[in-house]
């Protein structure tokens, strides 16, 4: 089977892995009639060898419903990731990591990887307040270069603060619900599906929209 | 679909208690670059961003950068970060810049992270953001069928009729982009075409992509997605509704001068006005790329400017004695 990583790209994301702390477990759930499944598998099978902390399992979205639960995962290809100690995440990569979205597979491998805060002392505070359940979801596509922004800061919020889970979706694999919510132009973040804004918009404008939920 | 441009990168730590000889705010070629030259000259160099790239990274294909043909913008991007990090230039992301003082011969760069960084010159580089056609409907069907980004929202427009508003580089080459989706693809342009020829050449050569000129977009309708919109053909004064299922607007920009607008004096389009040695109006604080008043935006250009200012900055310095 053809590579789908070039040498030139495996070398540099091998080089940006130096920087993962401690081992995880990525877990991709697939199910068969699934256009992304494959290569997403190859992509992640590609990825995950080249730094020793990354373990790769496979799952069967139906075989493995239990699973499946357990993480929240209703959808095909999604992966999660679990810490060292096994705990997931709280967030799920619905799609293909593809073209920019790259970015968004290896921040969230280093991300996951990490002890330390991501955000400062004034956001960790203004975090530690939300105590409603959040769930953001933010629709990229491939070619967007502005998304994987949006995507690690959805990701690294739901990481600090056990009430928020985040989704990123692939707007072209996920089509039929990217047009449920009326998605044409991305990034878009949707707010537990009531509060909604457009773009790699800084921190503070993600709190302000998940401070609005009553 | 494996195009892959790979953008995170290794950074060096970004120490806020150092004092800076040459600090730049934005990430785009113009601060790239002046980073790049004031790292050589020896002077102690930061940048300040929010993100890496700027306005570069909305652009698919880059035919003009000297030296580097058919690349698109997130690999020169990627082009330019690779040589900067050969320097280990510190850079400080995802932070906005929320005022700059200059207090006692030293500038104090703001962050909204609270934080705030002191440098004894700096190069202002923040670009510009697309600016907004200002007409009934924009606001209330933005990211609803209008964008402005060709290249992030193209692939909602399979099978569909866009229209394009603009004539410059940006906006053909948005229709050239938009023409790889789209059923079809109509450009709008208040005036003549300002396009480079080589990209209006290929924009008459290809079969999904019509074209009015003279023609003046007055409004755009729909309830929850764009409908349609009302245009005013300049000839005839008379206007008429034009089906579309989508609009991409690319009619210019607007720089980011917000941060600094009661520092550095500014023209009448918010530009920061710079001399032929970039400097502004307060000395020792320079500006270059897309946010001055120079009427070319040109990735070759800002990346110029970006060196002119460091190796000003420099001799800024030197003249001081420092």
């Amino acid at each position: 089977m053809k590579q789908l990583l070039t040498p030139d790209v495996t070398q540099q994301i091998k080089e940006v892995l130096k920087m993962m702390e401690n081992p995880i477990q990525v877990i991709l759930f697939t199910k068969p009639d699934c256009d992304t499944c494959q290569p997403t598998l190859q992509l992640l099978e590609e990825v995950s060898i080249l730094n020793d902390t990354i373990t790769f399992v496979e799952r069967s979205l139906t075989d493995d419903k239990a699973e499946a639960d357990a993480y929240g995962v209703s959808y095909a290809p999604t992966f999660v990731i679990l810490d060292q100690n096994g705990n997931f995440k709280n967030f799920r990569f619905n799609g293909i990591p593809a073209g920019h979205e790259i970015n968004s597979l290896i921040t969230a491998l280093i991300d996951s990887s990490s002890t330390k805060p991501f955000f400062d002392e004034k956001t960790l505070k203004r975090l530690e307040k939300v105590d409603k359940d959040i769930n953001i979801k933010v629709f990229v596509t491939l070619s967007c270069p502005h998304c994987p922004g949006a995507v690690s800061n959805a990701f690294r919020l739901a990481m600090t603060n056990p009430n928020i889970t985040a989704d990123a979706f692939e707007a072209q694999t996920f089509n039929e619900l990217s047009m449920k919510y009326n998605v044409s132009g991305v990034p878009k973040i949707i707010i537990n599906d009531q509060y909604e804004f457009l773009g790699n918009q800084p921190i503070d404008a993600f709190l302000a929209e998940i401070e609005k939920v009553k | 679909m494996f195009e892959f441009n790979f953008d995170t990168q290794p950074k060096n730590t970004f120490d806020t208690n150092e004092v800076y000889d040459f600090l730049v705010i934005g990430g785009g070629p113009a601060g790239l670059n002046a980073s790049l030259y004031a790292y050589r000259l020896g002077m102690k160099t930061g940048i300040v961003t929010y993100v890496i790239g700027g306005q570069l990274k909305n652009t698919n294909d880059v035919d003009n950068y000297m030296g580097l043909p058919n690349d698109s913008g997130s690999g020169l991007t990627q082009k330019f970060i690779n040589h900067i990090q050969q320097f280990q230039i510190p850079i400080l992301e995802d932070v906005y810049v929320t005022k700059v003082e200059k207090l006692d011969e030293l500038f104090h760069v703001y962050l909204d992270n609270s934080h705030i960084v002191k440098a004894k010159t700096v190069l202002l580089a923040t670009g510009s953001v697309p600016k907004k056609l200002g007409i009934p409907g924009e606001q209330m069907l933005n990211a609803k069928g209008i964008s402005y980004c060709a290249i992030c929202d193209a692939p909602f427009f399979k099978d569909k009729h866009v229209v394009v508003a603009g004539g410059g580089n940006s906006a053909v080459e948005s229709a050239l982009d938009l023409a790889n989706w789209a059923k079809k693809v109509t450009v709008i342009q208040r005036s003549n075409f300002r396009a480079d020829k080589i990209l209006l050449e290929q924009m008459y050569a290809n079969d999904k992509i019509e074209y009015m000129i003279q023609t003046k977009i007055i409004e755009i309708h729909g309830k929850t997605q764009v409908e349609g919109l009302t245009i005013l053909d300049n000839k005839t004064n008379q206007t008429s509704y034009f089906k579309a299922d989508g609009l991409f607007v690319a009619i210019g920009m607007l720089p980011n001068t917000a941060y600094v607008n009661d520092l550095v004096e500014l023209n009448v389009y918010n530009e920061v006005l710079v001399n032929h040695q970039q400097e502004t109006s307060v000395k020792g604080l320079y500006a270059a790329g897309d946010m001055v008043d120079q009427p070319h935006k040109q990735i070759i250009i800002a990346a110029a400017e970006g060196a002119k200012a460091a190796l000003n900055a420099n001799q800024y310095l030197k003249y001081k004695g420092e």
